[in-house]
């Protein structure tokens, strides 16, 4: 599973070899090590990318050689055979077989196969021989294998398949140095000559299987010991009571993480923005450049950029749990409950990661198989309350709710309100999946079947390249989409020019747009400057703090006021209800927009998406305006 | 339409549910659409080949199963369509 990869679309440099690219393929089942020994090969030499037209992944990376010399390694999904059955196994096949738009055929395959689980694994084989591809067998997880007291003779395994094997383990990285020997000599390869024993009819799989079974018996293959560890800690973690317990520990933990544990951090993270701030405006004279910088692009990516540590953090967990193996778990604890909604186990982690951001929420549900199923997940995502409502929500709740105890200290009037606007989001989520479950997404027969691979150690390798990975996307959004966003803000909210100075924030062009919206957000309690907040927040939703901040601080009437007071000075309490709850339910969120579209491969589904948040928000900020007018 | 069929195949030919932990049984076949069947095998229930009850979700849904040197979760909708010899 690879849900920690940026939405943006890689393209890479040429090679600094000179001639034709050279392309050499990994291909394996999934859990057998291909994205260890990947990252092993190209460390951080690598990238994310698309093929044209579908949503499947690879990964791209140059493997170093030496004397200057590097070729290019492309990881594939992982797949039990290649028939084209899913997405996944189509690309597969289709790059294998030269046909993929984009990528030239590989000059070779590195086959990576389980060494613990050989007579299965070695089924992919079959059809990847048949290919004629020079093909190297990497038999992984070495130590695993001798640990449990298997055995496998890789020099007669080699003679059988007449292609060369070695036995290595990736994660520790012991043999890596005979698959470097394969890719330096990958241009010269030959073909491999066919197996000793007769490839099977490909698409019969028992067939497949049999022959996989006869070519690891000829091997004096001794099947390791069954995983001790797995079982016990599975005696654990799936144990009747303790397992359900232990997964409420690590949702609260992720939770945790997520608010919390971020804090100090995200604080630190401000307070240097601030300060490296109020340096640029002390140092720079006073002209209009000085406020594009301060006030436009300072404080808007600024807003942004603070909530780098949460993110990273909970894909630091999310490694951590998937990596591990107890993420299958998780969601195998979590499938009746998902059941119950339409989903299904693998939607859980998805769900529980858009609390922090919808967009590595939605990257994550590259797991789920079914197509309608991680469509329906995608849809929902949305309405979790992420981070990023957080600020808006702090302060209208701040501005409008009086602090009264409701249940001892810790549970407060404003503690509970936040709380509500989480349930919102969530009830929002669920009737939004139960309809969309029962109508244009009902699941089709494809069974749910989850693989449980074996417990292992993370590994600090690939646990530091997801996050560098994440790091490097999230910062790329910040500094490209919220930076134009903030600086096109601060010109329309400065022209048309005045005598030479900025205008008055209503006649600005901003102020003009404002306007204009107004009628139309009226009956939400809403005046035209949250109108051009509305506006702002479309690029993100926590624009909206900056925006206002930064129309306020214009504006003549609140200028002297802090943003809680202004905002009271220009909100009714039925309009801050409604701000609240049009920012629980609308889809303020441009990146999310963005990959959505990507994820499922065009514009269908999120215009979609968008209309329908959009709505839901609208209906219901009306209602909520409505009602509270009554009391307040 | 497949869902109706549930409580016949329960009643019908003893299916993976009958299973209880530990327990071990011979697959027969697969009455599933021909990509499901086909994934099932790849994933090693292979009609001939031994399945294991192993342990299951809290409430006993979905349940996993010892396959071919590996361990896949099922659910009781899917398990009761691989039947037992």
């Amino acid at each position: 599973m690879n849900d920690c990869h940026g939405p943006a679309v890689a393209t890479l440099p040429p090679p600094e070899t000179s001639g034709k690219q050279h392309v050499v393929a990994i291909v394996g089942p999934p859990n057998s090590g291909k994205s260890t020994l990947f990252n092993r090969l190209t460390g951080l030499r690598q990238k994310v990318a698309n093929f044209p037209g579908v949503t499947v992944e690879h990964r791209m990376g140059r493997a170093k050689l030496g004397h200057l010399r590097e070729i290019f390694v492309v990881d594939l999904p992982g797949v039990y055979s290649l028939q084209p059955r899913t997405e996944d196994e189509r690309v597969t096949h289709d790059v294998l077989a030269g046909t993929m738009k984009g990528l030239p055929k590989p000059d070779a395959v590195m086959l990576i196969l389980d060494s613990t689980n050989l007579s299965r694994h070695l089924s992919l084989a079959a059809p990847i021989l048949s290919l004629g591809l020079p093909t190297l067998v990497i038999l992984n997880m070495a130590d695993d294998l001798h640990g449990r007291g298997g055995e496998v003779d890789a020099k007669e395994l080699a003679k059988q398949l007449n292609t060369p094997v070695v036995l290595i383990s990736a994660s520790k990285g012991t043999g890596v140095e005979k698959v470097f020997e394969f890719l330096n000599a990958a241009p010269q390869h030959l073909p491999p000559k066919p197996p000793l024993l007769q490839l099977p009819v490909l698409q019969d799989v028992p067939k497949v299987r049999d022959w996989a079974a006869n070519m690891s018996r000829r091997t004096n293959f001794r099947a390791p010991a069954p995983p001790l560890w797995t079982r016990r800690l599975d005696g654990i973690f799936l144990h009747p009571v303790v397992g359900p317990l232990i997964f409420l520990l690590v949702v609260i933990g992720v939770f945790q993480t997520i608010f919390a544990g971020a804090r100090p951090l995200m604080d630190a993270v401000a307070a240097a923005i601030q300060t490296s701030g109020k340096w640029i405006e002390a140092t720079m004279p006073n002209t209009p450049l000085r406020s594009l910088i301060v006030d436009g692009v300072w404080s808007g990516v600024g807003s942004v950029i603070v909530f780098l540590p949460q993110i990273l953090l909970l894909f630091l967990f999310i490694g951590v749990l998937e990596d591990s193996g107890y993420l299958a778990r998780a969601a195998l604890i979590a499938d009746r409950t998902m059941a119950r909604i339409g989903l299904q186990g693998k939607s859980f982690i998805p769900l529980l990661s858009a609390y922090a951001c919808a967009v590595p929420a939605i990257m994550a549900t590259r797991t789920i198989e079914n197509k309608r199923d991680r469509i329906a997940t995608i849809l929902i995502a949305p309405f979790m309350t992420c981070s990023a409502r957080l600020p808006v929500y702090t302060l209208v709740i701040a501005a409008f709710i009086p602090e009264k105890p409701l249940l001892g200290l810790f549970f407060g009037t404003r503690a509970a309100a936040l709380l509500g606007l989480y349930v919102l989001g969530f009830l929002a989520a669920i009737i939004t999946a139960r309809l969309l479950k029962s109508t244009v997404l009902k699941s089709t027969r494809a069974p749910f079947i989850l693989e449980m691979p074996p417990y292992r150690w993370p590994t600090m390798t690939s646990l530091a390249l997801r996050l560098i990975d994440r790091s490097k996307v999230f910062l790329r959004r910040a500094g490209t989409v919220i930076l134009a966003v903030a600086i096109v803000l601060w010109v329309l909210a400065n022209l048309p020019l005045h005598d030479g100075k900025a205008p008055p924030i209503g006649d600005s062009i901003a102020g003009m747009v404002g306007h204009f919206v107004e009628p139309a957000i009226r009956p939400l309690g809403f005046n035209w400057k949250i109108g051009i907040g509305l506006i702002t927040s479309l690029a993100a939703r926590e624009v909206i703090v900056g925006t206002l901040g930064t129309i306020y601080g214009i504006e003549g009437t609140t200028e002297s006021m802090g943003l809680q007071a202004a905002l009271r000075h220009d909100l009714t309490p039925g309009g801050a209800a409604a701000l609240l709850v049009f920012f629980a339910f609308a889809m303020q969120c441009m990146s999310t927009v963005a990959v959505v579209r990507r994820e499922t491969a065009g514009w269908r589904w999120p215009i979609i998406q968008f209309a329908y948040m959009t709505v839901f928000a609208y209906v219901f900020a009306f209602l909520a305006n409505r009602i509270v007018s009554l009391w307040f | 339409m497949q869902m109706r069929f549930n409580k016949d195949a329960e009643a019908g030919p003893r299916n993976l549910t009958a299973l209880k932990k530990g327990e071990s049984g011979i697959l027969e076949r697969i009455d599933l659409a021909e990509d499901a069947a086909q994934r099932l095998m790849e994933l090693g229930f292979l009609p001939g080949h031994s399945v294991t009850r192993a342990h299951s979700a809290p409430g006993g849904d979905p349940r996993v199963f010892r396959v071919d040197g590996s361990e896949v979760a099922l659910r009781r909708e899917t398990a009761v369509h691989l039947i037992l010899r």
